[in-house]
């Protein structure tokens, strides 16, 4: 009798011939994520992937998936005599892509006087705080005894003896609780926890993400990092009008969405030189949109060293002066890598909501300057012309300034 | 060679502190509590650092209750003090001014229902007596004002509150936040007549996490904190000895205060001076401010920007109060500052081993960044 974890895949299983691809990616990430906390098993069978600690059950069988580089067993870490898994293994399942959702689930073995006896305790945290509740019973093995509707009744009724203020209802219940049959076990579960969607991390190349440190930035990475791509960041600095605290900012940030990923790295560069010789150099109202144009040449230089397939910024439509159409048609125009701008239709509520799920809101609020606050003009231009941008253009030596950023640049593994 | 100056936020732990920390950590270990021998030797530690805070305040060692800092001395001057008044009015006056830790104590009070009136300030971030007549009424149950502002330097009057207090029939505490006048200035509660007053000990080249309330005989505050009784139970919980035997020494140890503050006012004249040759500087420091606290700005120059350019050089100065963390300054708004001055403002505070090198240097580094730096 232990915890194990059940895991439904997410929109991967739409996926046709390269399905298998994806679903290996899948398994890699999630034993490259829970390595340090133990080893586990992993077994595919019935549409559902176990995770089981070692040293538990072996479940064995066709559907076993080889444990790989996991040299030696080490044991999970759980609380003695607790058969539950340590809360940072199921909430880094929680954080793996492409899971749809996963549940936590009891297995136990395969007799009924189990099933009734082990049930109520491992339930008793969902249904102490519910009010209706059902059964659902699925019967693989079709020679076990008893027959779904029997083992639902059975375990219902046991249910209702030991947690006497639950009502059934098998139309709208609070909380299903399942058991499930199988070859060799049989499991026991209640909610099903929404897991982190998406695809899986790495399935789809890489990306280059700018990252300010403001709430917009971070969200833009994670919501790419879901679509399956490895997001590397750019950062820019401009030292000593931006100080040391907002660095630590942005690699907390970064650090916050590699939690998903599994891992990052960041670039980052120091935009001074960039930004001064803009404003002695270039009308006060076009400084923002010159040095969106600027941070975007020196990250597609990034881009291309990184072999990073596209540029991916928190950019939101009519947010600032630089986020309006004919702003980001500018910025677009420097560069020949896509720019992807994943908040671009968000509402700013909506994109806080999603900061706060992973965990970036409090740390993006943190008031320090960056180096888009630094040198704001006052009346910045909305609807800049590309003639006249052009124009201005010629007083900056673009080529060498690029250089100097992207020969001082410098990088920091984040994990 | 570095310039520390921003001595209002913190200052560097003095020789004797240290000793005095050492010896309560390897020696002086007891609890001042236990009975036996090991505790009545840390009791006899603990209480003669109490003589040496109540000494300096000219008070008696059982009117000084130790705490974790000055926050939570004027937490407790605030919260208890109102508490302990509760049936006697409704009233708590303080300052716009007021360092954070008295402010929000107020802003929780006035949630609680308390009708709590924040003075407002001049130029030069000082009530008037005017204003401390009409906000004090007869169901004033307490008035906090602080003696020296940390952003600015500006002294308050806090020798005619009491008078006016008593004169307007008020039942009122009166509390005194001295955290940046004690040991600069003779901090002595009876003289002007307080009844609670706040000091703390990493401002005077002792530890961080102490402080101490000092409570006129006779006055009482009840406690926010309980326990087993200690600090007269104002104020429960095994005592800090290494934390207040730092303190103690530290206050044994302050300078002699006419010949540092004589030292302190010539390097904040050569300060002011230097400023103004510098060309587009505002001092927003009053002319008779404490000499160890002046607030100035560039302005047009973030102060952000300015503190890293500094930082990197060496010259370790602070904008607003160390504890705001980048917010604009609201004792500086209350001012009326503009908002150009506003978001320049910097803050340099002395101590009496600051020297003229420190000033001189922090100068020089201050035109080299109106120079290199690019403005608003």
């Amino acid at each position: 009798m232990h915890e194990v974890i059940l895991i439904k895949y997410g929109e991967l299983t739409l996926k046709g011939l390269n399905r298998r691809s994806f679903e290996e990616r899948l398994v890699k990430n999630l034993k490259r994520r829970l390595a340090p906390l133990g080893s586990f098993h992993y077994t595919y069978a019935q549409s559902t992937l176990t995770v089981a600690p070692v040293g538990g059950v072996s479940l064995g069988g066709a559907g076993t998936i080889d444990n790989g580089n996991v040299p030696e067993a080490k044991p999970v870490r759980a609380a003695q005599g607790d058969e539950r898994l340590p809360a940072d293994v199921v909430r880094r399942v929680g954080m793996v892509f492409g899971i749809a959702a996963y549940c936590r689930a009891l297995c136990l073995p395969k007799s009924m006087d189990a099933l009734l006896d082990g049930a109520g305790a491992f339930l008793a945290h969902d249904l102490l705080a519910a009010r209706t509740f059902k059964c659902e019973a699925k019967r693989a093995d079709k020679t076990f005894p008893l027959d779904s509707p029997q083992i639902s009744a059975q375990l219902g009724e046991r249910l209702l003896k030991q947690f006497p203020h639950l009502r059934v209802d098998v139309h709208n219940p609070e909380v299903t609780v399942t058991a499930e049959v199988r070859d060799r076990y049989i499991f026991v579960h209640g909610k099903q926890i929404p897991g982190a969607g998406g695809l899986p991390a790495g399935s789809s190349g890489r990306v280059l993400l700018l990252i300010s440190g403001g709430i917009d930035s971070p969200v833009a990475g994670w919501m790419m990092a879901r679509r399956g791509v490895n997001v590397v960041g750019v950062h820019f600095a401009s030292p000593p009008y931006t100080g040391p605290r907002a660095e630590k900012k942005v690699h907390t940030l970064m650090g916050k969405v590699a939690e998903y990923t599994g891992g990052s790295y960041l670039h980052t560069v120091q935009l001074t030189r960039v930004q001064e010789a803009i404003k002695q150099n270039c009308p006060e109202e076009l400084g923002t949109v010159l040095t969106r144009r600027m941070m975007m040449r020196v990250a597609e230089r990034i881009a291309f060293a990184e072999r990073a397939e596209a540029l991916v910024t928190g950019e939101n439509l009519g947010q600032v002066a630089s986020q309006t159409l004919p702003a980001l048609a500018s910025t677009d125009s420097v560069c020949t890598l896509p720019v992807f701008r994943p908040l671009i239709g968000m509402d700013k509520q909506e994109i806080v909501a999603i900061a706060r799920r992973i965990d970036t809101f409090d740390t993006s609020v943190l008031p320090y300057e960056d180096c888009c606050t630094v040198f704001t003009p006052k009346h910045p231009r909305t609807r800049p012309n590309a003639e006249i941008i052009a124009k201005v253009e010629e007083a900056l030596d673009i080529e060498a300034l690029v250089n100097a950023c992207v020969a001082n640049e410098v990088g920091t593994v984040i994990v | 060679m570095n310039a520390y100056l921003d001595n209002s936020a913190t200052t560097p732990v003095s020789a004797e502190a240290i000793l005095a920390m050492q010896q309560a950590l390897q020696e002086t270990w007891g609890n001042p509590s236990s009975r036996h021998a090991l505790g009545l030797s840390a009791e006899e530690m603990l209480e003669s650092a109490r003589a040496a805070i109540a000494e300096k305040l000219a008070a008696q060692p059982e009117e000084i209750t130790f705490t974790s800092g000055g926050t939570e001395a004027n937490n407790l001057a605030v919260l208890g003090g109102a508490a302990a008044m509760r049936r006697r009015g409704n009233r708590v006056v303080i300052t716009a001014v007021e360092h954070a830790s008295v402010y929000e104590s107020a802003e929780h009070l006035s949630k609680l229902g308390y009708d709590v009136v924040r003075l407002p300030v001049d130029q030069y971030g000082r009530i008037s007596e005017d204003d401390l007549q009409r906000a004090i009424t007869p169901g004033t149950i307490l008035v906090s004002v602080m003696a020296v502002n940390n952003e600015t330097g500006t002294c308050q009057p806090v020798d005619v509150v009491k008078r006016i207090i008593h004169a307007n029939r008020a039942p009122a505490l009166f509390h005194v936040d001295a955290v940046q006048a004690f040991g600069k200035l003779p901090v002595r509660p009876a003289e002007i007549d307080a009844d609670l007053l706040t000091v703390s000990g990493h401002k005077i080249h002792g530890p961080k996490g102490v402080g101490a309330l000092y409570i006129r005989k006779g006055v009482t505050v009840l406690p926010r904190v309980f326990g087993g009784s200690q600090e007269g139970k104002i104020r429960s919980g095994t005592e800090p000895l290494p934390a207040i035997a730092g303190f103690g020494a530290a206050a044994d140890n302050l300078p002699d205060l006419q010949t540092a503050f004589t030292h302190v006012s010539a390097l904040r004249d050569h300060l002011v001076q230097g400023l103004q040759s510098l060309g587009d500087v505002v001092v927003n420091s009053p002319p008779d401010a404490l000499p160890h606290i002046v607030s100035f700005s560039v302005p047009g120059q973030k102060s952000e920007p300015m503190l890293n350019f500094l930082s990197q050089r060496g010259v370790y100065i602070s904008s607003g109060s160390a504890c705001s963390k980048g917010k604009p300054s609201r004792v500086l708004k209350a001012m009326n500052l503009a908002p150009r001055v506003l978001a320049g403002a910097l803050r340099v505070s002395f101590t009496h081993t600051s020297t003229m090198d420190e000033a001189d240097k922090l100068l020089w580094m201050l035109g080299e960044a109106m120079r290199t730096l690019i403005g608003q």
